[in-house]
């Protein structure tokens, strides 16, 4: 995976993509589940991904709402993966680069122990695919959906260095 | 076999191609990029998802599709994969492994992954033909081959390889009979009522269920008294069948350990850092006694992922960087029968004083429950609903005091929101807490 020179603006230093829900800032609006579901979508055209497309496609993160507090949560990248530890088919695996934890979705035989091990609840069942849908952080992007998305900025993208 | 006198030396040697021997070469090669690494099973092919082996059978997947990492994952990280050739005689003294091809292997690390075999309960009439167990790929075809379009089955034990095999051979065609000893199916693995919700899924799959019984005889089949034709239980009770498969439990394959001295209880004795008695000689998976942080002591809790991280830790202790085993436990995803139930932990937990237990039910289709001790989760069972179990579980393994919050666990909208704000500043947003 490659990011755009404009996410990366000195291009050599390798970082690590990582984005932050922030509670004080969330509104629960479900803009991101928008746009992460159309990003995840084959026609990436939101009526059609609502309503046409077969299997439909999935929001990859998900709104909490609480009373007054709301919090958008997706998968971690967590540096000590429990996922992927926990993983039985080996679908599941870190990224020793960019420290990415993504599915190989042909390889996932939906057994959702990864959903037991992950202390985020994080990761969801695509029920039609019989597989897990999980945050991807966008890889055809220099900016996840959902962080662009977002109108109030309640998701914190940052690069971290190795 | 012809006798091979090839000996080869290497900086950490591992024996055990599956889970815990995966977990510790990839910890290894995380710390040592370079330290000369031999792997060896007694398994022909590459690590393979032994849980697969049910989809196997069932011939919806493909030894290929069921490989547990890439194809060029032993040469990309430069490991030595001796495959398909038994270790006989570990030499603790001289680090040499003897295998029974003649050949040796000597070490500065080793690990034993040797994993677990079907436990093999003495029956009368059982040195037949047509009966197996369920725990390897050669298992898988050895029961496929012996299938006929009119082979009946009996499974005993209803423990997750029975399900398992019980899973697979229903979706072939074939009518399945369970002999469980005790009063439920998975009654390791699940409380009453999640059991109660197994227990109907077989049924409606057609599956009969025989409870409370074992099988007392292998009986022969009257044209051909050499091949199983049934089983007569305790009671009397006769079952027809030309498989019978025995799923009764896995028992630690330790002999090696044992034999060159090792302290062996009912698996390898590992302290915290899965490192035997011996010096430079570790242990893990299904082989060894691990800790286990909610019975507070080691003992083997024969799952893939423990198997897989108590791999990993041993992997980064042999490699030189000091790390400790936090802990397993007993815990299952299932998924046969299109069920969604996940368990972890204690599951009937004894009246005495410092238990609570949380539930919360939604007619048939969901269920929750948690199971609390001294006011930390001590076990939980999720069915339905299960895609915030993770939340609760990771709670477990932390030991938090969730007294203060601990109807929200097994609230329907239960999530993140509903921990302690701090719980949530420290894990979920560090960095964001400065930028803010």
């Amino acid at each position: 995976m490659t990011l755009s020179s404009a996410a990366r603006p000195n291009g050599a230093r390798p970082a690590i993509r990582r984005i932050y829900p922030l509670e004080d800032l969330c509104m629960g609006c479900g803009l991101c589940e928008v746009h992460c579901l159309v990003e995840h979508s084959r026609t990436r055209d939101v009526i059609k991904a609502y309503l046409r497309e077969r299997p439909a496609p999935l929001a990859r993160l998900r709104v909490e709402r609480q009373d007054h507090l709301f919090l958008p949560v997706q998968c971690r990248h967590c540096p000590e993966p429990l996922c992927v530890y926990s993983c039985l088919t080996g679908a599941l695996s870190r990224d020793p680069t960019t420290g990415e934890v993504h599915v190989d979705e042909t390889r996932c035989i939906g057994c959702w122990t990864c959903i037991l091990a992950c202390p985020y609840g994080a990761i969801g069942r695509d029920l039609q695919r019989g597989i897990i849908a999980k945050c991807d952080l966008c890889p055809d992007r220099s900016l996840p959906a959902c962080v662009a998305a977002c109108p109030n900025e309640a998701i914190l993208y940052v690069e971290e260095a190795v | 076999m012809p006798r091979k006198t090839s000996r080869r030396h290497t900086r950490y040697l591992i024996v055990g191609n599956s889970a815990g021997g995966i977990g510790a070469v990839e910890a290894i090669r995380q710390v040592d990029a370079d330290g000369t690494t031999t792997i060896v099973s007694d398994e022909p092919y590459p690590a393979y998802s032994r849980p697969e082996i049910s989809e196997y059978l069932a011939g919806l997947t493909t030894v290929e599709r069921m490989l547990f990492r890439p194809p060029d994952f032993y040469e990309k990280n430069r490991i030595e994969a001796i495959l398909g050739v038994a270790a006989t005689r570990l030499d603790l003294r001289k680090r040499r492994l003897e295998f029974e091809d003649g050949r040796t292997v000597t070490w500065e690390k080793l690990l034993l992954a040797t994993g677990g075999r079907p436990t093999a309960p003495r029956i009368p009439g059982a040195a037949r033909e047509g009966i197996f167990t369920f725990t390897t790929l050669a298992d898988a075809d050895r029961i496929r081959a012996a299938l006929r379009p009119d082979s009946r089955a009996v499974v005993i034990g209803a423990g997750l390889i029975g399900l398992s095999l019980t899973h697979a051979l229903v979706r072939l065609g074939v009518p399945v009979a369970m002999v469980e000893l005790l009063d439920r199916p998975l009654a390791s693995a699940l409380d009453q009522q999640a059991a109660a919700v197994v227990e109907r899924a077989l049924r409606e799959a057609g599956v009969e269920l025989v409870f409370g019984q074992t099988v007392a005889q292998v009986l022969g089949r009257p044209e051909d008294d050499r091949r199983v034709g049934g089983v007569r239980l305790q009671d009397g009770r006769q079952l027809p069948c030309e498989i019978l498969a025995i799923a009764i439990g896995v028992t630690p394959r330790t002999e090696l350990a044992a034999e060159a001295g090792l302290r062996v209880s009912r698996g390898i004795v590992v302290d915290r850092h899965m490192a035997t008695t011996h010096a430079n000689v570790y242990a893990c998976g299904d082989a060894a006694e691990a800790f286990d942080f909610v019975h507070g002591v080691e003992r083997v809790t024969p799952i893939w992922p423990n198997a897989y991280m108590g791999g990993r830790v041993a992997g980064l202790n042999m490699a030189g960087r000091e790390t400790a085993y936090s802990g397993g436990t007993g815990m299952n995803a299932l998924t046969y029968f299109g069920l969604a139930i996940v368990s972890a932990g204690l599951q009937e937990p004894s009246d005495g004083p410092g238990f609570e237990v949380l539930t919360c039910s939604d007619g048939d289709s969901t269920y929750r429950k948690v199971v609390l001790r001294d006011g930390r989760v001590a076990g939980l069972t999720f069915v339905g609903d299960i895609e915030r179990s993770g939340i609760v579980f990771g709670l477990m393994r932390d030991g938090t005091d969730v007294s203060t919050f601990k109807e929200a666990l097994v609230a329907p909208d239960f999530g993140l929101t509903m921990l302690p704000e701090g719980w949530r500043r420290e894990r979920l947003a560090p960095l964001a807490t400065e930028a803010a």
